[in-house]
């Protein structure tokens, strides 16, 4: 009867129920752009670092994250680290932006990465058109096809200058999109040294450390950490939230999304309570009555919570189809919106504890329904 | 033969307001319930009928007195506590009837065992039959809005009687109905009293209600004034005023 009556209750002021559901769905929509937006970009920061087969990385002190990895360091880490015990490749990439002249005139910025792929360092990123072996022949890049316009090239085949020196398209990505909106240019170690001005040279941004199997990473961290005086150590972990950190808190960004998400459960919050709170004004005779016919506060609160837990429910459905289809739309975009099964389990859980933070004003009204009320009326 | 006693109030005393508009409401009211009787509380506007009504069914605390319902001592007990004496022993019967208008009459009635922990097929047959037995077995599915005052009632007579308490409190039970409506009422909370031994109190200030009780109490300014039994074969109390006997007897 508790379930018949909360469903009642909320199907009764159908105005008052789709005000309810509104909230919920305008709530959820917000919060799950945000958090999937903020998924997104993490995703964006951290692709390559999480695609490079790496222990540890190498790099100069002070390297704020994969784009911005400082100055260039010479090949005297590399050497001090595969030197180390328990090191079983140590491979240099180079990462830097620079300027994309394109082919039709102006410029736009581009972070170049090199690697070479036999050295397993950096892994092809959904490589969607060409290989790896295509971006060996001179000149040869591989960019990513959601930047084609921004890069004001057509796709295989076409040409750009990058610094001093010509390059073609001879792949193409598809899905890796960069969160600084600077797309990424994969070519091998070598040409890049060439566009960034290291040719003939050893220097590297990072040097990407792989260790033997079974060899713990952490011992053999503390080891390089003391070889080398002018390089910092990272796990892959501690590279990644570096990188998260200057991306989505430095700059101000992550802030932005979280502090949207919050307002959107605050939002919701407070309509779901708002509309929550006069429904049970308005019901409170009947509230009167079941506490008259014998009921325990207990009763009657859960009638309240069932029906913001229905509340949720259905403004969870309603909200998520809506959401799924921002994310959906959203793919397209140099930002798409992510959404796992974590993300909408989360949402599931924000959104019932939302509805039950809102019923909080109504239980503390029809806690202090006066039961005598049933004969004045 | 004596009749078990289920409630009894021991100079109750209740002080409404506070300061200068502090009003003395009861001013040490006696009374005793016992199974298979009708009582009629009555009295005019104000007399205090309403909030002693509201002190037995345990829904209001009295300033003073003592109040025992089926032989638990009121006196100290929390709210949860006088909602589970509630519970276990007495029905209420509303003036407005104080339907759910959202529930069927059926689930009007079976919102009672609800709250009492009582539920599922058992629960949903028991509150038919009790329906059945008020005459709305016709009725089950319809709403409030469906009914007509005289069912409402009904549907709250069967609400009240479903969990089978020993004391039915009733407040104004005809108030609302038609002269009709108001006797099938009556006949029904008196049938309750005889046929299945409850003590049903009903207050009133309806005079067509009097052929039906077995025992009426006169309340004024907060003061049981009168009390008279139907004398057997009487199809009626004699309505004398205590005081008047008291004078007379003096």
């Amino acid at each position: 009867m508790i379930f018949t009556l909360a469903l009642r209750n909320l199907f009764h002021d159908r105005v008052r129920l789709m005000v309810t559901l509104i909230g919920i769905l305008f709530s959820i929509v917000l919060v799950a752009v945000q958090l999937g937006l903020y998924l997104g970009a993490s995703r964006m920061i951290t692709a390559n670092i999480d695609h490079a087969n790496a222990d540890l990385w190498i790099m100069p002190f002070g390297a704020k994250s994969f784009e911005d990895g400082g100055m260039l360091m010479s090949a005297r880490e590399r050497h001090q680290a595969l030197a180390t015990p328990g090191v079983a490749q140590v491979t240099p990439i180079i990462v830097r932006f620079n300027e994309w002249r394109k082919p039709a005139g102006g410029s736009t910025r581009v972070v170049i990465v090199g690697a070479d792929a036999e050295a397993g360092a950096v892994q092809p990123l959904s490589l969607e058109t060409g290989t790896w072996e295509d971006i060996k022949a001179p000149d040869a890049i591989a960019v990513d096809r959601t930047y084609l316009q921004e890069l004001g090239i057509e796709g295989l085949g076409s040409s750009a200058q990058i610094g001093p020196g010509r390059v073609k398209v001879r792949a193409l990505t598809n899905g890796v999109r960069s969160f600084t909106q600077s797309p990424y240019v994969y070519m091998p170690l070598s040409r890049a040294r060439y566009l960034t001005g290291a040719a003939g040279t050893d220097l590297a941004t990072f040097q990407v450390v792989k260790v033997f199997p079974g060899v713990d990473v952490e011992q053999v961290r503390s080891e390089l950490a003391g070889r080398l005086e002018g390089a910092e150590v990272l796990t892959t972990d501690e590279f990644r939230d570096r990188s998260l950190t200057q991306w989505l808190f430095r700059t101000g960004a992550g802030v932005a999304l979280i502090g949207g998400a919050l307002l959107g459960i605050l939002v919701g919050t407070v309509i779901v309570a708002q509309t929550l709170y006069s429904s049970t004004k308005d019901h409170i005779n009947e509230f009167a009555t079941l506490r008259a016919l014998g009921s325990s506060s207990g009763y009657i609160h859960q009638v309240i919570l069932t029906q913001a837990g229905l509340s949720a429910v259905i403004g969870y459905i309603l909200g998520m189809m809506l959401a799924l289809l921002v994310v959906l739309a959203s793919q397209s975009s140099p930002l798409p919106i992510i959404m796992t099964p974590q993300l909408a389990a989360g949402l599931f859980s924000v959104t019932l504890f939302m509805c039950a933070i809102s019923a909080i004003s109504a239980i503390v009204k029809v806690t202090k329904i006066d039961p005598a009320t049933v004969f004045s009326r | 033969m004596t009749k078990e006693t289920v409630l009894a109030a021991k100079q109750i005393v209740k002080e409404l307001g506070s300061g200068a508009s502090k009003v003395m409401a009861l001013r040490g009211v006696d009374l005793e319930l016992v199974r298979g009787e009708l009582t009629l509380l009555m009295g005019p506007s104000g007399s205090g009928k309403t909030t002693f009504l509201s002190i037995l069914g345990c829904i209001m605390a009295p300033t003073s007195g003592e109040l025992c319902v089926a032989g638990t001592s009121t006196e100290g007990l929390d709210p949860e506590e006088l909602a589970g004496l509630r519970r276990d022993h007495i029905g209420f019967i509303f003036q407005s009837y104080n339907l759910f208008p959202t529930l069927s009459a059926l689930e009007n009635v079976r919102i009672s065992l609800d709250v009492r922990g009582q539920k599922g097929y058992k629960a949903a047959r028991r509150s038919e039959d009790v329906l059945r037995e008020v005459g709305l077995g016709h009725r089950l599915k319809n709403y409030p809005s469906n009914l007509s005052g005289g069912e409402q009632q009904r549907v709250a007579v069967a609400r009240a009687i479903v969990s089978s308490p020993s004391i039915v409190l009733a407040d104004e039970p005809t108030a609302a109905l038609d002269g009709e409506n108001g006797n099938a009422v009556m006949e029904l909370l008196a049938r309750i009293a005889h046929e299945q031994g409850r003590s049903v109190l009903a207050v009133t200030h309806d005079p067509r209600t009097l052929p039906f009780a077995d025992r009426v109490v006169r309340i004024e300014d907060g003061l049981i004034v009168g009390e008279e039994r139907r004398p057997e074969g009487l199809d009626a109390p004699e309505i004398t005023d205590l005081n008047k006997r008291r004078k007379a007897h003096a």
